[in-house]
């Protein structure tokens, strides 16, 4: 029997199963490890999810060619002068990160969505990189 | 000076003291306080919080905030590379001073939720002037 609450526990057993997956096979570059991105098939398509809090969409480039997928940017926190810190832990600073992925993609396709701190990329697969079914003669 | 290259800041787990009913990973959210006379702050990045389920409570001395994931959207897509975990957020924190708890704001943005405590009345730091000694 399906349950709901089970299914969160599900998803995230799922994606730490994929933490140091080979699929990419090293083909991330970029200057730093920021941000963190989560790679996901839906149908023929893949969707690139990252997570960047607290950055303004302005702030924020995404530039595709061929099979590579450009995310730069930076994050900006400005609080008020002469207050008491007590504590500090998010960071702020720039990022240049770049995802290669191993198929052809219809570049001119990328949709990216910006919602919550949330950026989705939805990137679709080539025509020409989809397998062709061969049909068979009698 | 050039600005300083972002890191990626792992996601801390909840130390959960007693088992809940639900198996889920809960995460604590990455968080910043600072105070002046008038009020505390708290900022909390909750990525993936959209401000309608964002849960904020302060309940004798402590604030509590609660951040639940639509993990809906997730339906369909099946991972094939991570990097990091998602789940809902939880986090507490022990207030300082007597917090005004009829003005408590909250502000939410790009998954940026930023709670503002007013102090009462009677905490806030009284400015005692010394005078010059009567003979």
């Amino acid at each position: 029997m399906y349950h709901p609450l089970d299914a969160l526990f599900d998803l995230q057993r799922a994606l730490e199963a994929r933490l140091d997956s080979d699929w990419l096979r090293g083909a991330t570059a970029g200057t730093g490890a920021f941000p963190a991105i989560n790679v996901f098939q839906q149908g023929d398509n893949l969707v690139a999810i990252l997570e960047v809090p607290g950055i303004d969409k302005a702030d924020l480039e995404i530039q595709a060619k061929d099979n590579a997928i450009r995310i730069s940017g930076r994050k900006i926190i400005a609080y008020p002068e002469g207050v008491s810190v007590h504590r500090r832990e998010r960071l702020t600073g720039t990022f240049d990160r770049t995802l290669t992925v191993p198929m052809q993609i219809d570049a001119e396709g990328i949709k990216a969505e910006y919602r919550d701190g949330v950026l989705a990329l939805f990137i679709p697969r080539a025509e020409a990189d989809k397998p062709r079914t061969i049909r068979i003669n009698s | 000076m050039s600005p300083q290259e972002l890191q990626v800041q792992g996601k801390r787990e909840v130390e959960k003291k007693q088992e809940s009913t639900i198996p889920a990973r809960l995460f604590m959210p990455t968080a910043d306080i600072f105070e002046d006379d008038n009020a505390l702050t708290v900022v909390l990045e909750m990525p993936g919080v959209d401000k309608s389920q964002v849960d904020i409570n302060v309940e004798a001395g402590l604030l509590n905030v609660d951040g639940r994931l639509d993990f809906s959207k997730y339906e369909g897509m099946q991972p094939v590379y991570t990097e990091y975990n998602i789940g809902h957020y939880r986090r507490s924190f022990l207030l300082p001073s007597k917090i005004d708890q009829n003005r408590i704001g909250a502000d939410m943005k790009d998954g940026v939720l930023t709670i503002s405590l007013p102090k009462a009345e009677q905490a806030k730091p009284r400015r005692i002037s010394v005078n010059r000694a009567a003979r």
